[in-house]
């Protein structure tokens, strides 16, 4: 065993460097052969499309970081959606204030309950939410009694807040937009984000150091669900429709995104920057594929390759890191 | 005498900077029980890998029956007839006894396992062995003897010629031992070679008939033990040249800083009473397992205490043990590692300055001779001696009323050895309160204006820097 070389670049820079890279290949290459593609009304509507993605992935993002997941992330969302729509049907000449106040709190409570039965309970985080998962859409159902709410049931504001648009952009894009570079300033800069890769990086040694791992487990989901929460009434009014399968398996892009993106699922490692490529590397594939004349039935068998793909480029550079631990 | 029945050669062994087998030499006899005698690091768990094919020599031969023997995997070693009772009970807890006897060889016929044969194989081992529990037992419903007799089981299942027992006497009470002792004679006396490793005296003249003793991973003595003496062991196992790498700076103590009452913790240790007072170093000697991590942890606070009271003027830090394990967050870069307990000071409002944490970091590379090109470099790209020296940059950093340090220097060089004993000299001089644990006689010795001895969860004796030999600590800490 020698001593890992050191190199200036760290492992991450240099993975999302790649991604970058490989991302914009990938973007040149669709729109050499269908300029269209390089419109700025197809980048706003892929943007548009990808921006919910954005938005979960960083908070899943959170949750894998301290080796935990969230299965709960698409049914939390589609809880706080109908919650939303019920409470503008409720209350039209509210606004929207209250309902991003509403699903922010009502989703961080949902994330809460997943975190408390990790932190305290010392459940499996796959588990807890697995069960999570299946009693946010059962209470959906139970809310709305399995009927729908419709965009001529919603109040104007309430489905054109995510479509107005700025300097080009979607409202929505903008609000994922700001969520990524908030995220990437934060996991660099602030104390708490430290505290969440060393939780996940080494829970012992986080614990010597006077860092509760449970604790930052509960955050991570506290912060997972607000942002599936917030995430919930843009979905609705964005798609002007609530009902109890709306996001149905989302959850699954949204890990993958994730491990597109760099994210170990062992935790410890991953960075804002990458999960937003993760993002917009799917987003690319899945908005070419029908310019490019593959049918959608093809998409997600692309989606499952790619993730295999980067999961073993990223096993691969790992093992050497890894064999530093497994020589003792 | 006949040719012995495995013998090694100049065996060496190094992980990454550290050399753990430095060139052993070993025979061990058919129908023969040799002890190994050595100190903690002194590189008996790594010839126990090595004959169980977990780790490859670097160096050396092995000879088997005669013949040159490579155990590239476990399944060879277990193959060529050598079986370990790991000290750590290595069974299957959610299987059956017959099970875990035949695990990764369970007799099979036409690929589905042949219970009938399992079953009644099993049977006749265990009762060869005199066991009191039959095949059908799920090992998690015995106790830690029974299960060191499944592992003896196990071995003589895969007909073992050789059969290391690695500490197995740790956790067992006396009766126990002696029934562990029979097993071990009948084995013998059938023409086994036996390789048995403990730290208690009495049990090495109980059991054994020849010795080998091993130090700083080389061999220093073997013969029968019939002509050797319990005094001429321990000087084989402690008798280097105490090294003058231990700056210690005078220091007269000043008012407690610690006081430790009648405190214990079930299972691990009981009434420690001690005071650690400013300026003093505080040396903690005792074999492993002897409870002294534990008691640092509870006096930590990762632990809570079942008895007693602790009363600390400021706080305590501790470095731990296991520093890639428990010290350090590898991937994080040093400026990083070294800012974790420090960031309520680093980040008042929340927000990490880099300037700030780089500064801290530099400091204390430099203070410390870190060698590394820069503060973002990651710990895991460090040597041994180095990422120690990151993990006592975090605590001192923080100026802790009291430091523990937990084996400080295990497995590091020599240079850097000497830079944890200097800065560990001097925040002592500077008026804090620091207790030193330690496997390595000198450097308890050196570094310690006071030795305290545990040995089993209690403490044995308590040395002024004076009285605090050798020999008369190694006597306090076994059972000598």
């Amino acid at each position: 065993m020698t001593i890992a070389p050191y190199r200036r670049w760290s492992e991450s820079a240099r993975r999302d460097l790649n991604l970058a890279l490989l991302t914009l290949a990938l973007f040149v290459a669709v729109a050499a052969r269908f300029p269209v593609f390089a419109s700025p009304r197809n980048v706003a509507g892929l943007l548009d499309d990808t921006a919910l993605l954005i938005m979960l992935a960083l908070g899943q993002m959170l949750v894998i970081l301290v080796r935990g997941i969230d299965l709960s992330m698409a049914a939390n969302l589609a809880l706080c959606g109908m919650l939303a729509a019920l409470f503008n049907r409720a209350y039209p000449a509210a606004g929207v204030a209250p309902v991003l106040a509403l699903t922010l709190v009502a989703g961080g409570l949902l994330g809460a309950f997943n975190g408390v039965l990790v932190w305290k309970l010392r459940l499996p985080p796959i588990v807890v939410t697995l069960g999570t998962l299946s009693i946010y859409r059962g209470a959906i159902y139970l809310l709305s009694r399995g009927a729908w709410v419709n965009e001529n049931e919603m109040s104007r504001d309430f489905v054109g807040f995510t479509r107005a648009p700025f300097a080009g952009l979607s409202t929505l894009t903008w609000i994922a937009l700001l969520c990524a570079v908030a995220a990437m300033f934060a996991m660099r800069h602030a104390r708490i984000a430290r505290n969440l890769y060393a939780a996940g990086g080494n829970p012992e040694a986080a614990a010597y150091s006077g860092i509760d791992p449970g604790r930052m487990q509960f955050i991570a989901y506290v912060v997972a669900g607000a942002i599936a929460g917030l995430a919930g009434y843009l979905w609705v009014s964005r798609f002007a429709v609530a009902y109890t399968d709306i996001a149905l398996g989302f959850e699954l892009q949204v890990i993958a995104a994730c491990l597109i993106g760099g994210v170990v699922i062992a935790g410890g490692a991953g960075s804002a920057l990458g999960v937003l490529l993760g993002c917009l590397f799917l987003g690319i594939i899945r908005n070419s594929l029908p310019l490019v004349g593959i049918s959608a039935f093809w998409q997600m068998f692309i989606n499952g390759v790619v993730i295999v793909v980067a999961v073993l480029l990223s096993a691969r550079q790992r093992r050497h890191a890894r064999s530093i631990l497994e020589a003792r | 005498m006949p040719a012995p029945l495995l013998t090694l050669t100049d065996v060496r062994k190094s992980f990454g900077g550290v050399r753990a087998l430095a060139g052993v030499d070993l025979e061990l006899h058919r129908g023969s029980i040799t002890a190994l005698l050595g100190e903690n690091g002194a590189g008996k768990s790594t010839l126990v890998k090595i004959l169980s094919g977990v780790h490859q020599p670097d160096a050396g031969t092995i000879h088997l029956d005669g013949a040159p023997a490579r155990m590239p995997t476990p399944v060879t070693a277990r193959d060529l007839g050598i079986g370990v009772v790991h000290q750590e009970c290595l069974v299957f807890d959610h299987l059956s006894v017959a099970e875990n006897l035949f695990i990764n060889a369970h007799p099979a016929r036409r690929g589905l396992v042949d219970w009938r044969t399992l079953q009644a194989r099993a049977s006749t081992v265990l009762r060869e062995l005199g066991a009191d529990f039959g095949p059908g037992t799920q090992v998690a419903a015995l106790g830690i003897a029974q299960k060191h007799v499944v592992q003896v089981a196990r071995a003589l299942v895969n007909e073992s010629r050789l059969l290391i027992l690695d500490e197995p006497t740790a956790s067992l009470s006396r009766r126990e031992c002696a029934e562990l002792f029979r097993i071990a004679r009948q084995l013998r006396d059938r023409g086994c070679a036996l390789l048995f490793i403990t730290h208690r005296f009495e049990e090495i003249f109980e059991l054994a008939d020849r010795y080998a003793v091993f130090r700083d991973g080389a061999s220093v003595g073997a013969g029968a033990l019939a002509q050797a003496s319990r005094e001429e062991l321990i000087r084989l196992m402690v008798g280097r040249p105490v090294e003058q790498l231990f700056p210690k700076q005078d220091s007269t103590p000043g008012e407690a800083l610690l006081e430790v009452e009648r405190l214990g913790r079930a299972g691990e240790f009981a009434d420690v009473s001690f005071t650690l007072r400013r300026g003093e170093i505080l040396g903690i000697y005792g074999l492993v397992g002897a409870g002294r991590s534990e008691l640092a942890q509870v006096l930590f606070g990762t632990e809570r205490p079942d008895a007693g009271r602790v009363r600390a003027q400021g706080d305590i830090a501790l470095v731990p043990e296991d520093r890639q394990g428990q010290g350090s967050i590898l991937p994080f870069s040093i400026a990083a590692n070294i800012a974790l307990p420090n960031l309520a000071a680093l980040a008042p409002r929340g927000w990490i300055r880099a300037r700030e944490e780089n500064e801290l970091a530099r400091h204390w590379m430099q203070k410390l001779s870190i060698k590394a090109q820069e503060p973002a470099q990651p710990v895991h790209s460090l040597s041994g001696g180095n990422q120690q020296k990151v993990v006592l940059a975090k605590w001192l950093a923080r100026k802790p009323g009291v430091l523990i340090l937990d084996e400080p220097t295990k497995g590091i060089d020599v240079g850097a050895k000497a830079a944890v004993h200097a800065v560990t000299s001097e925040f002592a001089a500077a008026g804090h309160g620091v207790i030193l644990i330690s496997s390595e006689l000198p450097e308890v010795i050196a570094m310690s204006d006071r030795v305290l001895v545990m040995r089993r969860g209690r403490l044995r004796g308590e040395f002024t820097r004076a009285a605090a030999t050798s020999e008369a600590l190694l006597r306090a800490a076994s059972d000598a």
